[in-house]
């Protein structure tokens, strides 16, 4: 048990500051898009401004959709730049449609009544339904110590019974598409459903392949939109805060 | 060696034509003779064409650094299974007869492996219908009958932020007879998406196809597209791949030490390296902005350089990380509790190891030296050695202290790394694929071998793109562990093999 004991005094309190204090993200981290870049590649390029992911379109000056983006080390619709700015979650889909010019929109609180009997015990059930383990991972790395989510009253559950929202990953496969309406069909009313990742927020990668859904949207309600192939924890974590009505 | 085969080396490409098309009878007499003087299936795949299906297998001696590879064609739609003989074979003719329909005579579990139609609409070697969907999991399974044996059932869904994937359990009382795994739910059509390719996204479905093992997958993708378009990497790139390979290598090792601590119920392990972990994504985010290596890599070096600042940097984290790791890990071996349940559970003989083609840790677990960056090498691996770590009680105890022993060599590899950069640029502009050539490639990602193949075809595009992740060749590993355990075991095995459901189902 000493070993145990000293162990714990060297490794020492490590669950970090935020959300009391800012998060240092790493200098390359590929966040919220620069707009002005939006408007010069859509000038620039064109409509050969190809994304193959279908994320940006020339129109209307530029538009950049962060559902479908992977915000790629070199993007191939033309050079949009990137900001370190992890707050990428939405509460509408239509909110991750970035535009130059337009007033920036984040993750709204959800309702009252929902705030009432979730506010302060959100469970969830987590259902990969095709993921590569990238958003699993980081999923996963929020309960770890460093985040610590249970101190928001957030915390991931083993049945579906037991938790008040539904937790998906990946891009929905032909193969998983049944388990995941199966899941979500015995959590409880009412429920919240989080779509976590480009992936299951539109098919993300395997976009328009003939094996997936492209996405949670359309076989269950999301609530809750996180971009990021996969998201950064604290864009999931900024996001799951802003829902509960914890920061804003 | 048969005179079947045709030798080439990792990370190279060779003309189809090269390759000599031989019966089928002599192409598996070919396998099976060298299978018995110890070589084994590295990968194993069929294209399918007008007049049939060609077959092509690759194999790897063993510890001589030979790698070769067979051909035949197939114009019938039967072929003969030697799954009986060659356990090795068993997954792999099974995945050919779902992709391209060819039905294996006297295969032993003739069965689907992830349930898809196959690549040419209507060839299907169980005649299900192409117009109907095909039910996921529905298959014949082992049954054991008898008093007191019952079967558990388990998953897709399972308790934890954890991949979907079936499993039966045949137990008596609480003691597993039997376990089969079924999987497939995390098919996403990978394979079939690469043909014809290479296509703008084919990069990004290379580093998903297991998001865990982004680089290992990914840097076997970018040394198929050098090896087909004749293109040298820098040096310096060379380098900072070793590197986000060991960094990938060193955050799951960590992970998976804290989870198998957590499944014997001990946190402090637990919960340190749960953290230690993210500390190792955050020195690749450092390199490349992606915790998990994403947008690093491309065809003729990286993406991204490094600055002697970020060098510093890195050296800094590393130093903190390997105090703490250190520090972490070493409770575990001081724990008898710990202990006591880590030694002789899921046991593994070298025997059962070698007939499966076991690969990565669980084969080094059982004693068998076997890793591509000291067998075949490629990349950085070319200049530098890396010890082998291995063991030989097979158990849930030696993949353990496996994962620590590479932790160990990784971290020592980097800090060298780090510390002797060289200079220059650090990518090259790939050229063109190369028509008519077939080009390997294999990397020593976290889990073990990943083997990926490309066929072009006259005009250079992917006429097939095969992958074998080193999930493919384990998973057998896994079920033949739990023969014998308590079926409460059944966690810690499978946490201590930590094995890829989409890098499998791709």
């Amino acid at each position: 048990m000493i070993r145990e004991i000293i162990s714990r005094l060297k490794q020492g309190h490590r669950t970090m500051p935020y959300p009391a204090e800012p998060l240092q993200m790493p200098e390359r981290f590929r966040g919220y898009p620069v707009p002005s870049s939006l408007a010069r590649s859509a000038e620039q390029h064109g409509t050969s401004a190809e994304c193959p992911y279908g994320a940006f379109s020339a129109e209307e000056g530029g538009c950049l959709d962060m559902g479908k983006c992977l915000f790629c080390a070199e993007c191939p619709a033309g050079g949009i730049e990137f900001t370190t700015d992890y707050r990428l979650a939405a509460t509408q889909r239509d909110h991750l449609l970035i535009k130059p010019g337009a007033s920036r929109q984040f993750a709204q609180a959800l309702s009252a009544d929902l705030q009432r009997i979730v506010g302060r015990s959100l469970k969830f059930r987590e259902v990969s339904a095709g993921g590569c383990n990238a958003c699993e991972a980081d999923t996963n790395v929020l309960s770890t110590i460093g985040w610590d989510l249970g101190r928001f009253g957030i915390q991931f559950v083993a049945s579906p019974r037991h938790a008040d929202g539904l937790w998906i990953t990946g891009p929905v496969t032909e193969n998983m598409a049944q388990a995941l309406l199966t899941t979500y069909t015995a959590i409880p009313d009412p429920k919240i459903v989080v779509a976590c990742g480009a992936c299951a927020i539109h098919g993300g990668p395997y976009i328009d392949s003939p094996q997936v859904k492209n996405g949670a949207a359309g076989l269950v309600p999301v609530d809750l939109f996180i971009p990021g192939c996969p998201p950064h924890p604290a864009t999931i974590l900024d996001g799951l805060l802003r829902i509960i009505d914890k920061i804003r | 060696m048969s005179g079947s085969l045709h030798t080439l080396y990792n990370s190279s490409s060779i003309p189809l034509a090269d390759i000599p098309v031989v019966d089928s009878i002599p192409f598996l007499q070919g396998i099976m003779d060298v299978v018995d003087q110890g070589w084994r299936i590295v990968s194993y795949f069929g294209i399918p064409d007008n007049k049939g299906v060609v077959l092509i297998c690759v194999l790897a001696d063993k510890g001589e650094g030979r790698l070769a590879v067979t051909r035949t064609d197939v114009t019938d739609d039967r072929f003969p299974s030697i799954a009986s003989l060659c356990t090795q074979a068993h997954l792999f003719e099974r995945e050919i007869a779902e992709q391209c329909g060819l039905v294996f005579d006297d295969h032993p579990r003739f069965n689907p492996v992830r349930f898809h139609h196959p690549f040419v609409p209507g060839r299907d070697a169980w005649n299900r219908p192409a117009d109907e969907p095909i039910r996921v999991g529905v298959m014949e399974y082992f049954q054991v009958a008898g008093d007191n044996v019952h079967e558990v059932a388990v998953g897709p869904v399972h308790a934890g932020i954890i991949e979907p994937g079936h499993f039966r359990f045949q137990c008596h009382g609480e003691e597993v007879f039997h376990l089969e795994i079924s999987l497939g739910y995390q098919h996403r059509g990978i394979e079939a998406a690469c043909i014809g390719g290479p296509h703008p996204r084919t990069l990004q479905t290379m580093e998903t196809a297991a998001g865990d093992t982004t680089i290992g997958h990914g840097q076997a993708y970018c040394m198929i597209m050098e090896a087909l378009s004749g293109t040298k990497v820098p040096p310096r790139a060379e380098v900072l791949r070793g590197i986000a390979l060991e960094l990938e290598r060193l955050a799951n090792h960590t992970g998976d030490l804290g989870a198998i601590a957590g499944d014997v119920g001990y946190l402090p392990t637990a919960s340190f390296c749960g953290r230690i972990r993210g500390d190792f994504l955050n020195m690749t985010a450092v390199l490349c902005g992606s915790r998990f290596g994403r947008g690093l890599l491309t065809p003729g070096g990286t993406v991204f350089d490094i600055t002697n600042d970020l060098r510093d940097n890195l050296l800094k984290r590393l130093a903190e990380a390997r105090r703490d790791l250190t520090d972490a890990v070493e409770l575990l071996w001081n724990s008898p509790s710990v202990m006591g349940r880590l030694e002789d559970t899921g046991s593994l003989t070298l025997l059962q190891g070698l007939d499966l083609g076991l690969v990565g840790p669980p084969a080094r677990a059982c004693g068998i030296k076997r890793d591509v960056r000291n067998d075949y090498p490629f990349g950085i691996y070319r200049m530098t050695n890396v010890p082998v770590a291995t063991s030989f009680h097979g158990d849930v105890c030696a993949r353990t202290m496996i994962r620590w022993q590479e932790a160990l060599k990784s971290m020592d590899f980097i800090e060298e790394q780090l510390r002797q950069m060289p200079g220059g640029g650090h990518r090259r502009q790939a050229s063109a694929c190369a028509g008519h050539r077939l080009a390997l490639a294999m990397t020593e990602g976290w889990r073990g071998e990943i083997c990926h193949v490309a066929v072009t075809d006259a005009t250079g595009r992917f006429v097939r793109y095969k992958i074998v992740d080193p999930s493919f060749h384990n998973w057998p590993g896994l079920a033949m562990a739990l023969r014998g355990q308590q079926i409460s075991d059944f966690p810690l095995c499978n946490k201590s093999f930590n094995l890829s459901y989409c890098g499998f189902d791709l």
